[in-house]
């Protein structure tokens, strides 16, 4: 299963008001690594299911929330928890190694 | 036949022809060639770098057979497509461990699986050189970048700087134009490495400005990149350059970290092989493209090497 998609109008409910921590990838189709690191989020979403959710927000859509977060390199992956950001992972990762990243929020 | 011990459920465990590490040009024509031979490869591509650096570039013009030019991950996909359409096992995983003496070569991967073959194909290619300044890892993806294709797109009118004197850097340098205002261009010495057609390119666009020797000595900005101080490499005088982003692109070290203290390597760090051949000082153990190549480095030089690799692997197997 895909990433939800989340866009200007939907951020407010699907991530700052979520109960659980959501990580937000922050991607373009033109962005090479942003394709290869999709599928090891899939897994890692599948996996981790009870304890993190993970959406995308396409940045050439949504232009202005990629301003508003101050993405400047994708793939970016923000963690969110209550409405502010607590984590900022930039470029893609192997699975193991953003596995380890996100460890406070899988365990 | 008799069959001795357990039987051998997974395709993980059966000792394989070749295995080739690296999805580049040279890895997947060293693919097609031993999977066209029959040999069946599995080729490990990583896990978020398959296809290598063409993936990071956009218009590729020299590549023989394009004469309108190809995007770089078009062709990748395509170089991809050929070597699985005869056979060619591709894994989305990255080589953690290899242990390459003896005649059973054996690979571990990051997802933790284990892979054996008579022979190895290195084609691990290189990685960006890093400036090498204090602050760069932390200001890495907030405003340094190494991915023009993939965060020119946040510099839309803003003033940008590429630091790096070849080929990439003036791809890079041009390409961001389309989204900065300005695009300076430092580099360290009074003249380009690069081709002629892509300095004379760079050279004529309006929106760069060269700054001949210099180099970047500090970075600056919280939490993202404000600008940089140069430093004059001939006397050694500096100057403060405002800027909203750094693109480096001052080239590649062979990635060879994987087989140091296995395989031979030059005073360069670059894989040492026999002469013309793809050999190395380990029988069964062969390497080819960026991680051999210190001089040409194409995507069509590494795609040369990488069928060489394939040929003297398949010239290992029948003497063996």
């Amino acid at each position: 299963m895909s990433a939800k998609n989340v866009t200007t109008a939907s951020f407010a409910a699907d991530v700052l008001q979520n109960n659980k921590p959501v990580l937000v990838d922050f991607w373009a189709e033109w962005c090479g690594p942003c394709r290869q690191v999709a599928p090891i989020l899939d897994q890692i979403a599948a996996e981790y299911a009870d304890k993190i959710e993970i959406v995308k927000v396409n940045v050439d859509n949504e232009q202005q929330l990629a301003m508003q977060y101050g993405i400047v390199s994708i793939p970016a992956l923000q963690v969110f928890q209550g409405g502010e950001v607590v984590k900022s992972i930039v470029g893609a990762k192997p699975k193991a190694v953003l596995v380890n990243e996100l460890s406070d929020f899988l365990n | 036949m008799k069959i001795h011990g357990a039987p051998r459920f997974s395709q993980e465990f059966a000792l394989r022809e070749v295995i080739i590490i690296g999805s580049g040009p040279a890895g997947y024509t060293a693919a097609i060639y031993t999977a066209r031979a029959g040999l069946k490869p599995l080729l490990i591509a990583s896990s978020v770098e398959a296809g290598g650096e063409l993936m990071k570039t956009t218009e590729v013009e020299n590549f023989p057979g394009f004469p309108e030019g190809v995007m770089g991950p078009s062709l990748m996909a395509n170089f991809q497509e050929q070597a699985e359409k005869f056979g060619t096992e591709v894994l989305l995983d990255d080589v953690v461990e290899v242990s390459l003496e003896g005649d059973v070569k054996v690979v571990k991967t990051g997802l933790g699986a284990t892979y054996e073959a008579k022979t190895v194909i290195l084609a691990t290619g290189a990685a960006y050189r890093e400036l090498g300044v204090p602050r760069e890892k932390e200001l890495s993806g907030f405003g340094v970048s190494w991915c023009a294709t993939c965060d020119g797109f946040f510099f839309r009118d803003r003033t940008i700087a590429v630091v790096g004197g070849g080929d990439s850097a003036m791809e890079e340098a041009n390409f961001l134009t389309r989204f900065a205002s300005k695009v300076y261009l430092v580099h360290r010495r009074d003249s380009f490495k690069a081709s002629k057609i892509m300095a004379e390119r760079a050279l004529a666009n309006p929106k760069i400005e060269v700054v001949w020797n210099n180099e970047v000595a500090e970075l600056h900005g919280e939490g993202k990149l404000t600008g940089v101080t140069l430093r004059n490499t001939v006397d050694g005088t500096t100057s403060k350059l405002d800027l909203d982003g750094l693109f480096v692109a001052i080239g590649n070290d062979p990635r060879v970290e994987l087989v140091r203290g296995q395989v031979n390597l030059s005073s360069e760090n670059f894989i040492q092989v026999d002469g013309r051949s793809s050999k190395t000082n380990i029988p069964g153990v062969f390497a080819c493209g960026d991680v051999i190549d210190p001089s040409y480095r194409q995507a069509i030089t590494a795609a040369a090497s990488g069928c060489v690799a394939a040929l003297d692997a398949e010239h290992y197997l029948n003497d063996h």
